[in-house]
């Protein structure tokens, strides 16, 4: 079944030289059914966990059919306590990954809306020559080489992390959580990237690394701060570089304020004060806000020029 | 001095959060008493080891009340030898910088001072000063405490119109938290992404972290001040051991530096006068008196303090704080509901346990956490008193100045997440940079 999100692997695929082979089968909602459909090509079968954890960070573990994957453990490897990792509800799969249920995949990932989200790779598919995953639907299954599945993740700036899922070391005061790296932190630029792979002390694959490097460096630059990706709230950080949203931002608190004041009982009370009250109102209430938020502007400003200066440094001297 | 250094990672508590902000220092609870062993640091009025052993307990790695009662503040600044920061200060501070004093100043969350006078009296004469701040990164999450010296710095910063230095202690974490440096590193950026959604001014701000910058005449300033403190002193203060690996025992300079103009050369090169104010909690006092000791000899300034009190956990001040127990705290990153549920639930109350009762002799607000709360971050001086009046008379009950208490807090925090959210990893960089700020006084 062909949308826009096949169209992208397709391009993507001439892109980038990654060959993959795809069978279409009807819906399957778990490992079994989908091996009635391709078990018998020599792939390794996945299974895609979608998982969450206290503090609303989405994590995919994909692990190969047979792996053992123990939450207790993972949750404590990744500095989160035991029992600090849960399958995620069901609205999350498709809110935050766009795929319909059952459809759980590291593909999931090209969507802006899975920035976030942290990939757990089992390092078992490295002992398969291909791994089937779904594509963006669970109706049909891909079977991909592991090393194309590397480049196309990078391709679209994701950090690649294999990870031996059935260990169990030792999470103690001193011993750090090994998988500490792989919490996401909020907003994954180009240097996030790096400096993960770099900073991955998982049992790796050290010829990974400098893919990693490489990839990263061709793959599509993320945008600076105007397209980051705001969080649930109503301060959209992108009216942080914009001028005009900025300003429409600040007229809409203030607009409410005037409005809020303007009541009649206000009106009846103060009379023709009311415009002087208005103006106090705004300044009590505003006056923090809109520093605060015109720091902001001017920090992502100041930024943007740093960003520019340190690429294209000054002729003058 | 044959004893051997078996396990080069300190085995036993030891001094863990040698950096600023951690005024929820109730929580720590390390063996060490460290009077002993210190020679006079200030000629202000120290107290004997013996008086103190038997009475309340605060320095950077241990705060304890005596028996089950509340920090005696009265008699820590008797004890530091440092000054209240009475309604004069504040006042002074209106007048020079013409705009309201900031909330943790009206309502004396910070309290107590060193030579905060002479930067006053040195401003009104048109000398500037810097201020320095700073936070040891040990973890991913921040919570309300952790932001309070952050909000206090960012008000000093606009209303004087000064610039800042902020140390992220990454190689103290690595050593105490035994983190690796990479870990150690991520964790200081990280940090450093919910410092800057604090609001500072990046023209005015330089953000540094110790496995970053070390080196050059920050280094030279180490060296300085190392050569200053004797073994000996130093073992008297941090209550360091044989046992202790040689990491922990040179890294107190580090700390001390920044207060000195000359370790930021590309920031203040031919201002070797030039003052500095820390903002930070009380019990790191004792370990700046050391800095304040050695400055003269190096022929530096001493820097200035303004000292707040300790953030109290949400089961109330002599509860113990956890960083396991994520219900002692609001963090920044809980949501709306995880705000609602931790205040209705763990929230400490000081009132009655019945509503007849409660409306008979009202809370009792000295113990009543949503209260003190509010009293942090209720920006509003007449709704606090008229709160004050209701909920002390019993008039209002404890449902209400929860619900107040969560409004509030939930602004905060969405605010400071909104912030956050527009951090990106280059801005950290433009903080992080290494360039001259050419705009910082004006």
């Amino acid at each position: 079944m062909l949308n826009c999100t096949s169209i992208n692997m397709f391009a993507l695929q001439q892109a980038q030289q990654i060959n993959f082979s795809q069978y279409e089968h009807p819906a399957v909602m778990t490992v079994e059914a989908q091996a009635k459909y391709v078990g018998h090509i020599k792939a390794g079968l996945s299974k895609n966990l979608f998982l969450k954890d206290k503090k609303h960070r989405f994590y995919i573990v994909s692990a190969l059919a047979d792996t053992k994957v123990d939450l207790k453990v993972l949750s404590q490897r990744l500095g989160l306590g035991k029992g600090g990792l849960r399958m995620a509800p069901e609205e999350a799969v498709a809110e935050v990954l766009e795929v319909p249920l059952g459809s759980v995949t590291p593909f999931a990932l090209v969507n802006e809306s899975a920035r976030n989200v942290s990939l757990l790779l089992d390092q078992g598919f490295k002992t398969h020559e291909c791994c089937f995953f779904h594509p963006l639907s669970n109706d049909s299954s891909i079977s991909i080489r592991i090393q194309d599945l590397d480049m196309f993740l990078k391709s679209v700036g994701r950090m690649v992390a294999y990870v031996d899922l059935e260990a169990n070391p030792p999470v103690g005061k001193d011993q750090p959580p090994d998988l500490a790296a792989l919490v996401p932190s909020d907003t994954p630029s180009l240097n996030n990237v790096l400096d993960k792979t770099a900073a991955l002390q998982i049992n790796g694959d050290v010829k990974s690394k400098p893919v990693a490097v490489t990839a990263a460096k061709v793959s599509k630059v993320p945008s600076g701060p105007q397209k980051e990706k705001s969080v649930s709230t109503a301060n959209s950080s992108s009216s942080f570089a914009d001028p005009e949203r900025f300003i429409q931002e600040i007229l809409e608190k203030a607009s409410a304020i005037v409005v809020a004041e303007s009541k009649e009982e206000n009106i009846k009370q103060h009379g023709d004060q009311l415009g002087s009250v208005v103006s106090n109102s705004l300044r009590k209430n505003l006056s923090l806000e809109l520093i605060h938020l015109a720091t902001m502007f001017k920090n992502t400003a100041y930024t943007e020029g740093f960003g520019a200066g340190i690429r294209c440094p000054a002729k003058r001297l | 001095m044959s004893e051997t250094l078996a396990g080069c990672f300190c085995l036993r508590p030891s001094a863990s959060d040698l950096c600023f902000s951690d005024p929820f220092a109730p929580h720590k609870a390390r063996v060490f008493h460290f009077e002993r062993g210190i020679t006079s640091m200030e000629s202000e009025n120290e107290t004997k080891t013996l008086e103190q052993e038997q009475e309340q307990v605060v320095n950077p790695w241990e705060v304890s009340a005596k028996g089950t009662g509340k920090i005696d503040y009265d008699k820590l600044i008797d004890q530091f030898g440092c000054q209240r920061l009475d309604q004069s200060f504040v006042d002074r501070v209106f007048r020079l910088t013409s705009r309201s004093p900031h909330i943790f100043l009206r309502r004396n969350v910070f309290f107590a001072h060193r030579d905060f006078n002479e930067i006053l009296d040195a401003y009104e004469r048109g000398e500037k000063f810097y201020l320095y701040t700073g936070r040891g990164p040990s973890s991913e999450a921040l919570h309300l405490g952790h932001l309070v010296p952050f909000m206090f710095t960012k008000y000093l910063q606009e209303a004087f119109k000064v610039p800042l230095v902020i140390q992220l202690t990454d190689d103290e974490k690595c050593m105490w938290k035994n983190l690796t440096v990479e870990e150690s590193k991520r964790l200081a950026r990280e940090n450093a992404k919910d410092i800057i959604a604090c609001g500072f001014d990046v023209s005015r701000t330089f953000i540094f972290s110790d496995f970053d910058y070390v080196g050059g005449a920050f280094y030279e300033n180490m060296v300085k001040v190392a050569k200053c403190v004797t073994y000996n002193k130093v073992v008297g203060i941090f209550g360091f051991s044989g046992e202790d690996h040689i990491g922990k025992v040179s890294f107190p300079p580090i700390q001390a530096v920044p207060s000195f103009p000359s370790s930021f050369p590309h920031l203040f090169s031919g201002k070797d006068k030039l003052r500095c104010l820390i903002p930070c909690a009380i019990d790191q006092d004792p370990y700046f008196r050391m800095t304040r000791d050695v400055a003269p000899r190096l022929g530096y300034n001493k820097p200035a303090l303004i000292e707040s009190l300790f953030f109290p956990a949400l089961q109330g001040e002599t509860g113990k704080m956890s960083a396991s127990d994520a219900n002692s705290a609001i963090y920044v990153t809980d949501s709306k509901t995880d705000i609602k549920n931790k205040v209705n639930r763990y929230a400490f109350s000081g009132g009655q346990d019945s509503v007849e009762n409660h409306r008979k002799y009202g809370a009792n607000l000295e113990v009543d956490i949503p209260f003190k709360y509010l009293s942090f971050f209720l920006e509003d001086d007449e709704e606090l008193e008229h709160i004050r009046n209701e909920y002390g008379s019993g008039r209002m009950l404890t449902g209400e100045i929860k619900k107040r208490l969560i409004d509030v807090l939930t602004e905060l925090v969405e605010r400071h997440r909104a912030a956050r959210a527009a951090v990106t990893d280059e801005m950290v960089d433009a903080f992080m940079a290494v360039r001259p700020l050419p705009n910082m006084f004006n």
